[in-house]
């Protein structure tokens, strides 16, 4: 096992990441930017460097000064968390060229998974079904003829991107050359590369995800489903295991061809395979994170493993000892985001948390990267806090979740507590009947 | 006139119209970034930019003044 692991991210998932390595008796090595300079997860590391000035292009995106860090610290491992470098191949390259090891898949699964268009194609080649779109770059001159090949309503969506950013939905033929030159200038500035392609909109869909470990022997694990259809801005917002919508017969579908077709891809480590479950029961394929999932608290309340456990683990060359029942989830868990946003118009808001009181309990789980007293900045992601809860059922763990909503309390700045209780309230979301479709129509 | 004021604090990422431009009602003058979002400022109404305040990759605070529009 490793020494000593930097940790190349900030915030929640920094102090998350670090927990588990505690646990395991590994040192750990945290890196920061100048607004982080006192952040949770810089006091709890055993060691932290200062990387640069705020904007994350000039910190933690600055693959040379992380992989100076842990040289000079004598870092063994980096764990790069969600986000930031967590999906960027040529950090993972680059790490293994200064002998450290990467916490996560090969650099080569990590760059075909992110050129979303080229996952598409390996994805239809590995039997798995996809979302009907375009393939290649689109050609501007010939949009109507893209689009007329995937049909309206569609998606337009970067190739290289992710979480949503650059994504816009478009319904009326006449608004797709500006919503396609939109999508570009954003994809240029955030991913450095303007490549798109169109995507089939599907309606009232259940996005499903399936959690899936690649182990050094080579089979592949899965550990059960999610179900993350409750989105806002394409971003997740509640995501609950098991998934309300699956059945036994698609549970077990959905995760066997994930685990036979990352397994003919020869995949290693942590990686979520995304899907779309349209009303006819039909699933797609949608993107691979190759990554640690945000919601990934929710497997491990049901499922009693430590994910980042596993993580390291594989990454240290264990072939992990799991029983085959592993993946069979005991009981419910439910997590919600609490964002620094205006919880009416969902706009992002930072400012200072004055008082923040989290709720405990049995099953009641709490991950953040900021106590009372800490500034959200408008430099990084409005995630405060997730709360995670667990019952023995999901009704139970509704009412958990509602209760602990209600306990919560968070001055200075806003947020989307109340939003978030507003959902937990919603009949749809009680009964477990709601799709994507379902904060656009409860937010009007 | 009518002031456009920064909706919240961000950097201001790309300016779209240069003084003695004229918008139409909803067009998009800049383009703010906050918390890794987006987020455009439209024109509430049509008219002339007379003044910029904004500048390509400053950071505003919210409710910073940004262009002025007549």
């Amino acid at each position: 096992m490793f020494e000593r692991v930097l940790i190349a991210n900030r915030g929640e998932i920094a102090v998350r990441i670090g927990r588990t390595c505690r646990e395991l008796g590994i040192a750990t090595h945290a890196v920061y930017s100048d607004a982080d300079q006192t952040a949770l997860h810089v006091r709890l590391a055993d060691g932290a460097t200062r990387i640069g000035p705020p904007p994350v292009a000039e910190s933690y995106l600055n693959i040379s000064a992380i992989l100076d860090a842990a040289v000079a610290n004598h870092c063994d491992a980096i764990h790069p968390g969600y986000g930031l470098l967590s999906e960027n191949p040529e950090f993972a390259r680059a790490c293994g060229e200064r002998g450290i090891t990467f916490i996560g898949p090969s650099a080569e699964h990590i760059d075909l998974m992110g050129h979303k268009n080229q996952a598409r194609a390996e994805m239809i080649k590995l039997d798995f079904p996809v979302i009907p779109g375009t393939s290649g770059d689109l050609d501007d001159e010939r949009l109507d003829a893209h689009a007329a090949e995937v049909g309206y309503p569609l998606l337009v969506k970067a190739s290289r991107g992710g979480g949503g950013i650059g994504m816009a939905i478009v319904e009326d033929p006449e608004k797709l050359a500006r919503a396609v030159k939109r999508a570009r200038s954003t994809a240029r500035r955030s991913f450095g590369s303007d490549e798109l392609y169109l995507e089939k909109q599907i309606r009232s869909a259940h996005h499903v995800e399936v959690q899936v470990f690649g182990l050094p022997d080579g089979t592949v694990r899965h550990l059960g489903e999610r179900e993350c259809s409750v989105q806002r801005r394409h971003q997740k917002v509640i995501e609950e295991a098991p998934a309300p919508v699956a059945t036994p017969e698609l549970r077990m579908e959905l995760s066997q061809r994930a685990v036979e077709s990352m397994q003919r891809l020869g995949y290693r480590n942590a990686g979520t395979v995304e899907c779309l479950l349209g009303d006819d029961g039909q699933y797609y394929f949608i993107e691979m994170n190759t990554r640690l999932q945000v919601e990934h608290p929710v497997t491990e309340m049901v499922t009693g493993l430590d994910l980042v456990e596993l993580q390291l683990r594989i990454a240290a060359g264990e072939n992990l000892d799991l029983p085959t029942d592993a993946h069979k989830p005991t009981g419910h868990a439910i997590e919600a985001r609490i964002y620094a946003e205006d919880s009416e118009t969902l706009m992002p808001a930072p400012g200072t948390i004055t008082l923040f009181a989290v709720p405990s309990g049995d099953g009641i789980r709490i991950d953040t990267g900021v106590e009372s007293g800490d500034e959200i900045s408008p430099f990084y992601d409005p995630l405060i806090a997730k709360l995670i809860v667990w019952a023995d059922d999901r009704a139970a763990a509704v009412q958990k979740l509602a209760d602990a909503l209600d306990t919560l309390e968070l001055r200075g700045i806003r947020s989307n507590v109340d939003f978030l209780r507003r959902i937990v309230a919603a009949p749809e979301f009680r009964d477990g009947l709601y799709d994507t479709d379902f904060i656009d129509q409860f937010m009007h | 006139m009518e002031e456009i004021k920064a909706p919240m604090a961000g950097t201001v990422l790309e300016i779209l119209v240069a003084v003695g431009d004229s918008v139409a009602q909803e067009d998009e003058l800049l383009i703010l970034e906050s918390m890794k979002m987006e987020i455009p400022v439209e024109a509430p109404a049509a008219g002339t930019v007379v003044s910029i305040a904004a500048t390509e990759g400053d950071p505003v605070q919210e409710d910073d003044l940004l262009m002025t529009l007549e």
